[in-house]
C-alpha cells in the first residue's frame, strides 16, 4: 500500500460521505457539497477536499481549484470571532474601506487571514442586503450597522481585544 | 442536417448549423488566428474556453467583435475577418498578453516553436504599450523527471487541462486561483512529481507557449559523448523515425530512418542500435506470457484475463495509481526501453568487453515518461541504471541541428549490430494496434505452429479510440481490445473491474494515436492528422521489412540461444520482466 497521505477524524469523514450522498455523489454538485462542507467545519482543509474528490469522483485538482476560483471558499480555519465587512457597493461607498483598514491594522491581519491565537479572523463580503445601514459589519452572527472607523476598537473589545 | 449561408470576407459559403464562424472560414481557407483555441478533429479533441479573444471578427449588426471559435453561425451572417478594427483589437489583446509574459524568448526552450511568438510576428508586434505600468504576474518553476513548468510564460488557454481531464482523465492539472493569479497547477500546487501526474506528456505537446517543456537531458549526453573513457550506444524508438524529418521539413509521414542512423553516428555514438529490436524481445515474452495464459484458460484452469500489455510507462503510472487492484493483470514484460538497457548493460558489455560502468546507454524516445521510467529504482543495477539517459524526438532534433547538421545532407545508413537488427513487427510498435498485431503474428506460429500465410492484421489498425477485433487463431476465436489515450484505456478498465470485459488481450497506449503521438514528438500544433500519416510510414516500413514476424529475427534467435535460454526463463524473468508498485494514496482515518 501507498504511504497514505491524509488524515481526518473517523466521524468528520462520516459527515463528508453522507453530504456527498444527499447530493447522490453527483460531480456536478460539487460546489454545493463545498458549500455544505465549509457550513459544517467553517472551512476547507485538505483532507476535507480530499474525501469530497474521491466521493463525488472528482480531480482532486479540480476541487482545489473550484475552492481556489470562489472567494467565498477558504482553507484557512475562521477564528473564534469570524470579522466580516462588507464592501459592496453601498457599504464601499459609505467608507467600509476605511473601517476595514482599521480591522486591519488593529488585528495585523490581512484580508483572509486568522490570527494565530484563533480569536480573530478577517473577511469581506458582498452586500449583505443591509444597504440601509452601510457600512455593515459581521462578528459571528451578530450585525453592526453605520460602522464607522472610529468605533472599531469598541467592537472588537467587546469580544475581549485588550491590544 | 441544417444548412447555413453567410457571408466572409466577402465570399459566400454553406455550413452546416452549428458550425462555428472560425470553422466556416477555415473552409473557405482564410485561416483566422487562435490561442487558446485547439481543435484535434482526427481525435475528437476540442479546446473551446472562448478565453483569450484572439479570434475576433466583426460580424455586421453586432455591435461587439465576436469570438470566432465559439460564435455560431446564423443564416445571412456577413463577417469580416481582417478589417483594421479587428487587427487592431487582435493587437491589443495580444499586446495585454504579452505584457504579462516574459520576454526571453531568445533562450526559451519553445523558442522558434511557440504559438504566442508565432502571434507576435504574424501581427506585427514592435511595442507592448503601457508595458511600464502593468504588472508581471510571478511563479516558482516546478521541475519532474520529465516535465518542467515554467507557468510565467502561462497563458491559461487551458490546452493542457482539457488534455489532462478529458482525454486522458488523469486530472492532474487545473486551472486555480482567480484572475491575475490563475495559473495551472496541481490540487493545492503541489510539485507534479507528488500530483497524480502519469508523465504522458500531452500537456506539454499542446502547450502553445514554454510554460510547459520537456526536461532536457542533452547536456549530459553531450557531456557522455565527449568522454573518452565511456563507450556510448544509442537506441531509437519506432515512433521517432517516423516524425523527425518534420524537424528538417520533410513532410509529415515520411520515414527518415537511414539518414537518422547517419545523424546518430556523427553525432559520435560508438553504436547505433534499434529499440525496434527490444520490441521484437518484448514480443517473445509478452506473447509467451500470453499463451501461457490462454493456455491455462482453455483448460478450464483459474487464469487472470485478458492480458494487458505493459510497453508504455505512462499506462504502467496510470494504473498504479489508479487500479491498484488489478496489478496482477498487466503483462510483467518490461517495456522495450528498458528490456534493451538490460540486455545492453549484460550481455552486449560482455561481448565488448566494457564494465557497465563504462557503457552509457541511451535512448531516443517519442515520449517523455520513459525519462521518468529509465530512473525507476527497479531498472537499475547497484545504483546504474540500465538506460542512462532518455531523450525525445524534439531533443534529438535540436541536437543534430547544434551539431551544424542537417537531416538532409545525409546518406542513408543501416543501424549497427547485433542490437540493431529488427523484423516489422519491432516497427510497427510505434502506432496505436501495432504492438497486438505484433504478437498475434507470433503466437499465431507459435500457438498453431503453423506458417502464418497473411501477416496483416487491417482489422487491428485505425484511429478509433478504443476498437475490438478477433482473430482466428486455428478455430480458437481470439478476443481483442484496443484503447488509446488513458480515458479510453479507463473505459476498457472498468469493465474489466466490473467482470464485463470479455477480451483476452487488450493493449493500451497512453497517448492519443499510440508513441506516433507521444508527448516528446515534433509539435503538430493542432494538425492532428499528422499523427495518421506517422503511422501510415510504420506500416509501410513494415510492409518492406523481409522479416516481418518477431521470432524469426536471427539476432533475438541468437540471443536465446546464447544467453536467455528461452522466453520467461529465470534469466528472462531477472532481466525482462517487472512487477508493478501500489501508487494510490488512501485517505485514513483517525479516531
Ligand atoms: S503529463 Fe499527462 S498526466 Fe501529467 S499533467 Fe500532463 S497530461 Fe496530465
Ligand atoms: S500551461 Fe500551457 S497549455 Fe496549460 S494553460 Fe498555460 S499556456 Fe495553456
Ligand atoms: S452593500 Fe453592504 S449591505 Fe448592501
Ligand atoms: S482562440 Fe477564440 S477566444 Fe481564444
Amino acid at each position: 500500500m501507498a504511504e497514505s497521505k491524509v488524515a481526518l477524524k473517523r466521524a468528520d469523514k462520516e459527515k463528508l460521505v453522507e453530504v456527498c450522498r444527499e447530493f447522490n455523489n453527483k460531480p456536478g454538485e460539487l460546489i454545493n457539497v463545498l458549500h455544505r462542507a465549509q457550513n459544517i467545519f467553517g472551512y476547507l482543509p485538505a483532507e476535507v477536499q480530499e474525501v469530497i474528490a474521491s466521493e463525488l469522483n472528482v480531480a482532486l485538482a479540480k476541487v482545489y481549484g473550484v475552492v481556489t476560483f470562489y472567494s467565498y471558499f477558504t482553507m484557512i480555519p475562521r477564528g473564534k470571532y469570524p470579522i466580516s465587512v462588507c464592501t459592496g457597493t453601498a457599504c464601499y461607498v459609505r467608507g467600509a474601506e476605511k473601517v476595514l483598514d482599521e480591522f486591519k491594522r488593529l488585528l495585523k491581519l490581512e484580508v483572509g487571514e486568522t490570527a494565530a491565537d484563533g480569536v480573530f479572523s478577517l473577511n469581506c463580503l458582498r452586500c449583505v442586503g443591509a444597504c440601509g445601514l452601510a457600512p455593515v459589519v459581521l462578528v459571528g452572527e451578530k450585525t453592526y450597522g453605520r460602522v464607522s472607523s472610529d468605533q472599531v476598537r469598541k467592537i472588537l473589545e467587546e469580544y475581549g481585544y485588550e491590544g | 442536417m441544417d444548412f447555413v449561408k453567410l457571408i466572409i470576407d466577402n465570399k459566400q459559403v454553406e455550413v452546416p448549423a452549428g458550425t462555428t464562424i472560425y470553422k466556416a472560414a477555415h473552409q473557405l481557407g482564410i485561416e483566422i488566428p487562435v490561442l487558446c483555441y485547439m481543435n484535434l478533429e482526427h481525435m475528437n479533441i476540442e479546446n473551446k474556453p472562448a478565453g483569450c479573444r484572439i479570434c475576433v471578427v466583426e460580424v455586421e449588426g453586432r455591435r461587439n467583435l465576436a469570438p470566432s471559435c465559439s460564435t455560431d453561425v446564423v443564416e445571412g451572417m456577413v463577417v469580416r475577418t481582417n478589417t483594421m478594427r479587428v487587427l487592431n483589437a487582435r493587437r491589443t489583446v495580444l499586446e495585454f498578453i504579452l505584457s504579462d509574459h516574459p520576454k526571453d524568448c531568445l533562450v526559451c526552450p519553445k523558442s522558434g516553436n511557440c504559438e504566442l511568438q508565432d502571434l507576435a510576428v504574424k501581427m506585427g508586434v514592435r511595442k507592448i504599450h503601457n508595458e511600464e505600468i502593468s504588472q508581471m504576474s510571478s511563479y516558482r518553476v516546478d521541475y519532474s523527471p520529465s516535465i518542467i513548468r515554467d507557468l510565467d510564460k502561462c497563458v491559461m488557454c487551458r490546452r493542457c487541462e482539457t488534455m489532462c481531464n478529458d482525454v486522458q482523465t488523469v486530472g492532474a492539472l487545473h486551472a486555480v486561483n482567480r484572475g491575475f493569479m490563475s495559473v495551472v497547477a496541481p490540487a493545492f500546487e503541489m510539485d507534479l512529481v507528488k500530483s497524480t501526474c502519469t508523465y504522458c506528456g500531452q500537456c506539454v505537446a499542446v502547450c502553445p507557449t514554454g510554460a510547459l517543456a520537456e526536461v532536457d537531458n542533452t547536456p549530459q549526453l553531450i557531456r557522455a559523448l565527449s568522454d573518452t573513457k565511456k563507450t556510448v550506444i544509442v537506441q531509437t524508438a519506432p515512433a521517432v523515425r517516423a516524425a523527425l524529418g518534420e524537424e528538417f521539413g520533410y513532410p509529415a509521414g515520411t520515414s527518415v530512418t537511414g539518414k537518422m542512423v547517419a545523424a546518430l553516428r556523427r553525432l559520435g555514438f560508438d553504436y547505433v542500435f534499434d529499440t525496434d529490436f527490444a520490441a521484437d524481445l518484448t514480443i517473445m515474452e509478452e506473447g509467451t506470457e500470453l499463451l501461457g495464459r490462454l493456455e491455462k484458460h482453455l483448460k478450464g484452469e483459474p487464469v487472470k484475463l485478458p492480458i494487458l500489455t505493459s510497453c508504455c510507462p505512462s499506462w504502467v503510472n496510470f494504473f498504479e495509481q489508479q487500479y491498484p487492484d488489478m496489478l496482477d493483470i498487466p503483462s510483467t514484460a518490461r517495456s522495450p526501453q528498458q528490456m534493451f538497457g538490460a540486455i545492453a548493460k549484460t550481455y552486449f558489455a560482455d561481448k565488448i568487453n566494457v564494465k557497465r560502468e563504462d557503457l552509457i546507454v541511451v535512448s531516443i524516445m517519442p515520449c517523455l515518461a520513459k525519462k521518468y521510467e529509465c530512473q525507476r529504482e527497479e531498472f537499475k543495477t547497484d545504483g546504474n541504471p540500465d538506460v542512462d539517459y532518455s531523450i525525445s524526438t524534439r531533443e534529438l532534433a535540436h541536437l543534430i541541428k547544434e551539431a551544424n547538421m542537417d537531416l538532409r545532407n545525409m546518406p542513408d545508413e543501416d543501424f549497427d549490430n547485433p542490437l540493431g537488427e529488427s523484423t516489422g513487427a519491432g516497427v510497427i510498435f510505434g502506432t496505436t494496434g501495432g504492438v497486438i498485431e505484433a504478437a498475434v503474428r507470433t503466437a499465431y506460429e507459435v500457438f498453431t505452429k503453423k506458417k502464418l500465410e497473411k501477416v496483416d492484421f487491417q482489422q487491428l489498425r485505425g484511429m478509433e479510440g478504443i476498437r475490438s477485433a478477433s482473430v482466428d487463431i486455428d478455430g480458437f476465436e481470439l478476443k481483442i481490445g484496443i484503447a488509446h489515450g488513458l480515458g479510453n484505456a479507463r473505459k476498457l478498465l472498468e469493465d474489466i473491474r466490473a467482470g464485463k470485459s470479455e477480451y483476452h488481450a487488450i493493449e493500451i497506449m497512453a497517448c492519443p494515436g499510440g508513441c506516433v503521438g507521444g508527448g516528446g514528438q515534433p509539435l503538430h500544433h493542432g494538425h492532428s492528422e499528422i499523427l495518421q500519416k506517422r503511422a501510415a510510414a510504420l506500416y509501410r516500413e513494415d510492409a518492406e521489412k523481409p522479416i516481418r514476424k518477431s521470432h524469426d529475427n536471427p539476432m533475438i534467435i541468437e540471443l536465446y540461444e546464447k544467453f536467455l535460454g528461452h522466453p520467461m526463463s529465470e534469466k528472462a524473468h531477472h532481466l525482462l520482466h517487472t512487477h508493478y508498485v501500489d501508487k494510490a494514496t488512501v485517505i485514513k482515518t483517525i479516531e
